[in-house]
């Protein structure tokens, strides 16, 4: 599919496979974006896609990658900050898509991983998977620049736009069931003082 | 009457002046908030400085995923909430603050004692230093103006110089308060 936003709905948007976005989204990176991984399988895949310094592993605080994502953005307006979430987390806190619609802080790109179920708890599905367009939720929250990705190179391509855009933007994949490739070493401290070194904080 | 000198040191002696000072001097630059109207001339008082980034959050557990984000980009953050904000935390409490250590400062105005008129917000009062004992979390209630300055200040530094969140409890016997008007 070559149009890339507007006629992409979740309807006809293709049926991906979050490791292999993941690992689409890890290699267009030029090394020094943060990267935020939300709760669950979504931070699992982003560790299996390669440990950089650069990304943070949530291991609770369902629903927090994109406050988390905004309060790096607004501590280092130069750095690009890149939050990854599931449909199910993004659901308890949807008034974080307004809040950092009135900041539109420059340098932070939103991704959601949609496949319509709370997939590490048995995949039961979400509220929202009969009936709620996570895209247009973002659009009428305010941020303007969201979109379906259609297929790979769709989701490629808005990425890439994403990481050079000067709003915030949003993109929402809709994935398989397919479980995590690997899991995160759960050491929270590890964590936060590898990734604070890893976009400068501390020595 | 009041010279404008005396004028002036009566309001830079306010407990919402402060607070402000304090959370400037130890260079807290973000400041979210869920409202309460306690808190209200803090929350002017901070927006109409420009050392502060200030703005309202759709949630308290939100302002501290945006504080804790903040933190680890190196700019310290205070969250502004009343009590009943506070006990929507325990789970962001003890699934990043604690465990990820990060100091995050959080501010209550406290409801539900003192003359509170919402039985609600009293029971919900109830829950609150419970919970902060539960986690051995940090936390003050501040009653008195001239005591202020010395556990807010102090607070803040040990919050960062450990690594650890602190919560400061500012008690109607400092604010006022929220009165039931019949």
């Amino acid at each position: 599919m070559a149009n890339s936003k507007g006629s992409v709905r979740a309807g006809n948007a293709k049926v991906m496979n979050r490791a292999d976005l993941t690992r689409r989204l890890v290699a267009k990176l030029n090394g020094e974006e943060a990267v935020i991984g939300g709760i669950g399988n979504t931070n699992f895949d982003l560790w299996a896609a390669g440990q950089r310094p650069q990304n943070f592993y949530m291991l609770g605080s369902m629903g927090l990658a994109f406050p988390i994502a905004l309060g790096v953005a607004l501590a280092q307006p130069r750095r690009r900050v890149i939050a990854l979430e599931g449909d199910g987390s993004l659901l308890m806190q949807l008034g974080c898509l307004s809040t950092i619609a009135a900041l539109a802080p420059k340098n932070l790109g939103l991704l959601v991983m949609d496949n319509g179920v709370y997939q590490i708890t048995g995949g039961q599905p979400t509220p929202a998977a009969a009936s709620t367009d996570l895209v247009a939720v973002a659009q009428a929250c305010g941020l303007a620049d969201s979109a379906w990705a259609a297929d790979e190179e769709d989701f490629e391509r808005l990425v890439e736009a994403s990481l050079s855009a000067t709003a915030p933007s949003l993109i929402a994949a809709r994935i398989d069931k397919e479980p995590a490739v690997a899991t995160t070493h759960r050491d929270p401290v590890q964590i936060r003082a590898r990734f604070m070194q890893g976009i400068g904080v501390r020595q | 009457m009041a010279s404008a000198r005396q004028q002036q040191q009566s309001r830079d002696a306010t407990w919402d002046a402060i607070v402000l000072r304090t959370l400037k001097v130890n260079g807290v630059k973000l400041v979210t908030y869920v409202p309460d109207r306690v808190l209200t001339p803090l929350i002017k008082g901070i927006h109409a400085d420009a050392f502060f980034t200030c703005f309202p959050t759709a949630r308290e557990e939100e302002a501290i995923g945006i504080v804790s984000g903040a933190w680890m980009g190196g700019v310290a953050g205070a969250v502004l909430m009343q009590t009943s904000g506070f006990a929507t935390l325990p789970n962001v409490l003890a699934s990043l603050v604690l465990p990820y250590q990060i100091p995050a400062i959080m501010l209550v105005s406290e409801r539900g004692t003192l003359g509170e008129f919402n039985y609600g917000q009293a029971l919900v009062c109830r829950t609150m230093r419970p919970v902060l004992d539960s986690l051995a979390l940090e936390h003050h209630t501040i009653t008195r103006l001239d005591e202020l300055e010395f556990i807010a200040d102090r607070s803040i530094k040990q919050a960062v110089a450990t690594q650890a969140p602190v919560v400061l409890i500012l008690s109607p016997l400092l604010t006022g308060g929220k009165v039931f008007k019949t």
